[in-house]
């Protein structure tokens, strides 16, 4: 899991965060507008308390009614003004704030569609989903408050403190002094949580994973009555993340309560000597109380600076994962002189030449050399035992892979030098494993062609004898997929063929498409899918012989390569092997046995073996 | 760009898909939500009663502390300076004041402290407790359930909705239960010190009421509704992660971004309400308390200019008015974590409420070694209830028999499957294994003694001994490699990179769909049930490692009672007996050889079948 062995330590911590800025561009001029009002409203407040002073030491010592009124409205006004202030940032905050947010979220999907299969195989979308939802919303928090308190806080912090050593300097002395505790505390708190907040993230990634996987994997849980051992994992990565987060609650706790006791200690110590200063005469009585309330408004920013330093540290950590998926090259992308073709002008005639292909990070290769030549309408079957590499060959003509070495042409020219999309509407695909997504039916077959009239799709409908659609509750309307009705597998595949015929592609991919189709349905698709084929380039992966029929010619693939390429009844008469993957079972047996499969010789001594170890 | 949510994803066959009652919105689900999410809030903190009762105490003590501040301000104004002043240098009352300010200062610094350590250590055990509970609730509730709630909305109950709870923990709480107190014990102080400027004060009680008010009932809706919105971007999101093949292979990605940019955009929009409520509700409070303390201070300085009042009094009461109305500010920007988090907690609620359709006994009937001898008694089932898919089937399968279904698609084939592994329960009859109802015999007894493997094969993220292991708790490596053997998936297995340790990833997406399935017949095969449904389990297998895991189909099943559903009729040829399906009833029954000669539907399906293997 590539996310689980991200080391947290990052040479520049904020540099990640900072690349944010892109986003805030276009709320720039709200931003501003955001931290005057911030800052014009704080400095209502900060005004206050001097208003205060002058009351004491003026209407009040002289007697003065008519002064105090004036300065009371005054107090109102600065009021009035302080709380219009705040309306103004938090309505044009949540404008601004929300819009970044989407703005992210959009393009990290919009990069994930862009990154290759290779990468959807290895990340779960567990992990994805954690950095769409929660690590966003933490920068949301971080841009609409963070940010802006650590700018007005800190704007206040001196501001009061040049007011303070205005008023008398050598408390003001005093009160700047505690900046230095200040400072060391919160660079220690820092440090640490900054690596307990990415811990924290990861954990939560890797539990939406485990959630994902025994949401989806209900059935096989229930059937092996396996709910308690899977309860069992959960609790241990739920205990992984409490402990984390307690952790974490520690270090919030210790360092925000010396948050508190800092000014709050700094405060006893300007009262005793302010006493002294006004007992010499060196302060007056309104001057101490309005330092005094003055230093009370340092008490929330500096209270407040433990929350937003833990808020800046939860979005750097944020801010690291999400680039860590928009940082990652998509691989399969066109080239600057990448072609875009219309399929009309395709004639089909599809060629690997020497195709080489490893998974990423797999040191052995799924296909060593591989040469195939699909003239123009041609049907192509591939034939090899499981595992053989059938799948991943046909996936590579579509290029939802690229080849490690070598390369595949259609009508001479590389895949690659095709535009993905023209690409991808010249070859048409079906899988085995059928996806459906939670929409309706026309939705689900027109992916590939959006255009398709009524007629188009009762044509590929017809194709794939997949009628049935007419008579869901809603026809073509009837929402799928995972969030509506439940197809059976039969009903899916045939749904999945109408969409690769639909597209009336010129290559057609189709891997496996029958298998979970009845003997008779699959006669029907066969000969339906007979006419499709006679002008169509196509390659099919088959298991069944019946299959074959389809197919002018069939390759043979054996560990990565092609073995042979012929007539399916030449192959049968002549290669061994194809006899042993594709014929009836009788002749199956035999061959087994004559070859002294080492399988067939492990079951004679299988049923002792597991009968003592399975009631062991 | 609006797009209707509607038009693109169709209709459901139940549109209240969610089935909690949360989406319904009328005013008796809200009220039954309500009083849930309260019960199980309530459930949740009981087991932290003590510990609770200390973090009320710690806040206690912090508030006090806290309180005091002002006061010893005032004391230090109005009796600590005076005895300086004038040529006496009396500082013994001034010392006081000052030690006493620190003791307050240090008292608030240890129960500030202990409080947010305890607050965070109880909040995490009851969001661990909280976590549990719903993951293992989602795990008991039906597969029907599921199929209609989906895995997309179960990852938005246990991720977002628990990231709203969590962040109330962190930080809510505290806030609301220091701002309550500080405004009760501002108000008795305020009374205390110079009760007519306390009753100006408290003029503005009212106004500060009937914001909070309306706040909270609009809040309520808007928060609900950012829930529903976030639920349907996550569900589009992970929908489209897991069929990126699909995706990409279609170019898909526009249309999917339009649906994205539209589900995204209602969420952003949902929040926007949310927040420009609190950006009225927020300076709405300050406004009051503002205009409450510029009157507090023209009333109070008109009272000292009179000598009704001392000077430090006013100036504490400004302090106070501070620390009244500062927590209430707070408060608001608190108040929308609670109400999202009240919002989750009533979902969370409303899926604990959710019964299993496929409940688990409450005193049930040992089965400690099943023979597997099954009867369906007067069966009916219907998946909805206009449908009947089984209309009365009654069958009988003795121990050790191996019987094959055959029949078209619908034909009830996959139900009496389901049926017979309690993934479902009747509507009618019952559903016996060795004479005791199903209903009757606990999980891990059934399971233990029924399993079923289908053609979906779903695998773990893990090794391949893992996925095989999953079959019998505790199985070690030798009976994993043993009964991979016995399917044939060994060769394959030990093939790979790293043999039985390679990692198989995101579901099983390193292997092959036939992989996939010889590993899910190992895993089945290692449960070593007394009963083995086998629900079109072959049909992704190529032909030799069908035959493989035929041959070893006629060891495993020689002495277990088995089901096995095909459309290749290879695997029915091993059964002991045939039964075909129509429309949920069975028409032919007998000896795979006998239903050949008969000439019947069997005969004919078999012919059909023959030929297609040329």
């Amino acid at each position: 899991m590539p996310a689980a062995d991200h080391s947290p330590v990052v040479p520049h911590r904020l540099r990640n965060l900072w690349r944010i800025r892109r986003y805030v561009r276009p709320y720039l001029a709200q931003m501003s507008w955001l931290l005057v009002a911030a800052s014009a409203s704080t400095g209502a407040g900060i005004v206050v308390p001097l208003v205060v002073r002058r009351v004491v030491d003026g209407p009040v010592r002289h007697g003065d009614p008519a002064g105090l009124l004036e300065l009371g409205a005054l107090a109102l006004a600065l009021g009035v003004v302080e709380a219009v202030l705040i309306f103004i940032r938090r309505w044009t905050q949540s404008a601004s704030a929300l819009g970044m947010e989407a703005q992210l979220r959009r393009d990290l999907y919009a990069h994930l569609q862009r990154l290759p299969i290779a990468f959807h195989d290895r990340w779960q979308s567990g992990q994805l989903l954690s950095r769409a939802t929660s690590d966003l919303s933490v920068i949301r928090r971080f841009l609409s408050f963070g940010l802006i308190f650590l700018v007005v806080n800190t704007a206040t912090y001196v501001t009061v403190v040049a007011l303070l050593l205005h008023l008398h300097w050598p408390l003001g002395l005093l009160v700047a002094a505690s900046a230095v505790p200040l400072f060391v505390v919160s660079r220690r708190f820092t440090r640490q949580y900054f690596t307990a907040s990415r811990r924290m993230q990861d954990q939560l990634g890797d539990l939406a994973t485990q959630i994902e996987e025994s949401a989806q994997g209900i059935r096989v849980i229930k059937s092996f009555g396996r709910r308690r051992h899977q309860g069992a994992r959960f609790a241990e990565g739920a205990g992984r993340v409490h402990d984390t987060a307690v952790g974490k609650a520690r270090m919030l706790a210790t360092t925000w309560s010396q948050f508190d006791l800092i000014p709050n200690a700094t405060l006893a110590l300007v009262l005793v000597v302010g006493a002294l200063e006004v007992s010499r005469g060196a302060l007056s009585l309104g001057g101490l109380v309005a330092f005094v309330s003055l230093q009370v408004m340092l008490v929330w920013p500096i209270d407040a600076l433990g929350w937003i330093i833990a808020n800046g540290q939860e979005a750097m950590t944020a801010a690291d994962r999400i680039y860590e998926v928009l940082d990652t090259e998509p691989s399969v992308v066109d080239h600057p002189a990448a072609a875009a073709v219309a399929p009309r002008d395709v004639a089909g005639h599809v060629r690997f030449e020497g195709v080489r292909f490893a998974y990423p990070g797999a040191e052995l290769p799924v296909l060593h050399r591989i040469d195939l030549d699909v003239r123009p309408g041609e049907t192509l079957a591939i034939v090899g035992a499981t595992g053989s590499g059938k799948s991943t060959l046909v996936s590579l003509v579509p290029r939802l892979y690229d080849v490690t070495a070598g390369r595949i042409t259609i009508d001479g020219r590389d895949v690659r030098d095709y535009r993905l999309r023209s690409l991808r509407r010249i070859v048409g695909v079906a899988f085995e494993d059928p996806t459906l997504f939670s929409m309706s039916v026309r939705e689900n077959l027109t992916l590939g062609r959006p255009d398709a009239s009524d007629d188009d799709i009762a044509e590929a409908l017809s194709v794939a004898q997949a009628e049935f659609v007419h008579d869901l509750p809603w026809g073509l309307d009837t929402r799928v997929g995972e969030q509506g009705l439940s197809l059976s597998g039969g009903q899916r595949q045939r749904l999945a063929l109408a969409r690769a015929v639909l597209g009336k592609p010129r290559v057609l991919v189709l891997d496996d498409p029958l298998s979970a189709l009845d003997v008779h349905t699959e006669a029907l698709v066969e000969q339906a899918l007979a006419r499709v084929l006679a002008n169509t380039t196509a390659l099919l992966v088959v298991h069944r012989p019946s299959t074959v029929a389809l197919a002018d010619r069939v390759a043979l693939l054996l560990d990565g390569e092609i073995a042979a390429v012929g007539p399916h009844s030449e192959l049968l008469a002549t290669v061994p092997e194809y006899r042993a993957v594709l014929s009836a079972e009788a002749e199956g047996d035999l061959e087994a046995e004559a070859e002294g499969d080492p399988e067939a010789e492990a079951e004679d001594d299988l049923e002792l073996d597991l009968d003592e170890e399975v009631h062991a | 760009m609006t797009i209707d949510v509607r038009a693109w994803r169709g209709v459901a066959p139940d549109d209240d898909a969610e089935r909690t009652a949360a989406e319904a919105g009328d005013a008796a689900s809200v009220v039954r939500l309500r009083t849930s999410s309260r019960r199980l809030l309530g459930s949740l903190l009981r087991p932290h009663r003590r510990l609770l009762w200390v973090a009320v105490a710690l806040l206690l003590a912090q508030n006090a502390a806290a309180m005091a501040g002002p006061y010893l301000v005032k004391l230090g104004i109005d009796r600590g300076i005076p005895p300086l002043s004038g040529g006496r240098h009396d500082g013994g009352v001034l010392v006081g004041v000052a030690l006493a300010f620190a003791v307050a200062a240090a008292t608030e610094y240890v129960t500030k402290r202990g409080f947010l350590a305890l607050s965070g250590r109880i909040g995490q055990a009851i969001l661990f407790d909280l976590r549990r509970r719903v993951y293992d609730h989602f795990q008991r509730l039906s597969v029907d359930f599921h199929e209609r709630y989906t895995s997309g909305r179960v990852v938005a109950r246990l991720t977002s909705d628990m990231d709203s709870i969590s962040e109330l923990l962190d930080g809510g709480i505290e806030d609301l239960v220091l701002a309550g107190l500080s405004v009760i014990s501002v108000a008795g102080i305020l009374l205390w010190l110079d009760w007519p400027m306390a009753l100006v004060t408290m003029v503005s009680f009212p106004f500060l009421l009937a914001l909070s008010r309306w706040f909270q009932r609009a809040s309520a809706r808007a928060y609900r509704r950012t829930r529903e919105a976030v639920a349907l971007v996550i569900v589009h999101f992970v929908e489209s992660m897991g069929g990126m093949r699909a995706v990409h292979a279609f170019r898909r990605e526009p249309r999917n971004q339009e649906i994205f940019d539209a589900v995204n955009d209602d969420y952003r929009a949902a929040n926007v309400k949310a927040m420009r409520l609190i950006a009225i509700y927020a300076p709405g409070i300050k406004l009051v308390g503002n205009v409450t303390i510029a009157v507090v201070l023209t009333y109070g300085g008109y009272r000292a200019l009179h000598g009704q009042t001392e000077i430090g009094v006013l100036a504490a009461f400004l302090l106070y008015l501070r620390r009244f109305f500062e927590p209430m500010q707070e408060l608001s920007q608190f108040y929308n974590s609670l109400q999202s988090a009240t919002a989750a907690l009533e979902k969370l609620a409303g899926v604990l409420d959710e019964p299993p359709a496929v409940p688990e006994p409450a005193h049930p009937t040992p089965v400690p070694a099943a023979r597997g001898d099954l009867r369906l008694r007067d069966v009916r089932f219907a998946y909805r209830a206009d449908r009947p898919v089984l209309p009365r089937l009654d069958l009988h399968i003795p121990a050790g028999q191996t019987v094959a279904v055959v029949g078209a698609t619908g034909a009830g084939k996959s139900t009496v499957a389901k049926l017979v592994a309690r993934f479902y329960d009747p509507s009618e009859g019952t559903v016996t294994l060795d004479g005791i109802d199903l209903r009757e015999i606990g999980d891990d007894d059934l399971r233990r003694a029924v399993v079923m493997v289908t053609q979906e094969n779903f695998l773990f993220s893990g090794t391949v001994a893992d996925n095989i292991g999953f079959g019998r708790p505790g199985a070690g490596r030798d009976a994993i490699e043993a009964a991979a053997r016995a399917i044939g998936a060994d060769r394959f297995i030990r093939a790979l990179p790293e043999g039985y340790d390679t990692d198989v990833r995101k579901r099983g997406g390193r292997l092959s769909a036939g992989q996939r399935q010889l590993v899910a017949f190992a895993r089945a095969f290692l449960a070593d049930p007394a009963v083995l449904i086998l629900d079109e389990a072959t049909s992704s297998l190529d032909i030799p490692s069908e035959r493989l895991v035929q041959r070893a189909l006629r060891t495993i099943l020689a002495d277990r009672t088995a089901i096995v559903i095909a459309h290749r009729l290879s695997t029915v040829e091993i059964a002991d007996r045939v039964l075909v399906l129509d429309g949920g009833r069975i028409v032919e029954d007998g000896a795979p050889a006998a239903l050949v000669s008969d000439g019947g539907r069997y005969a004919r399906l078999h012919q059909q079948w023959r030929d297609s293997l040329v």
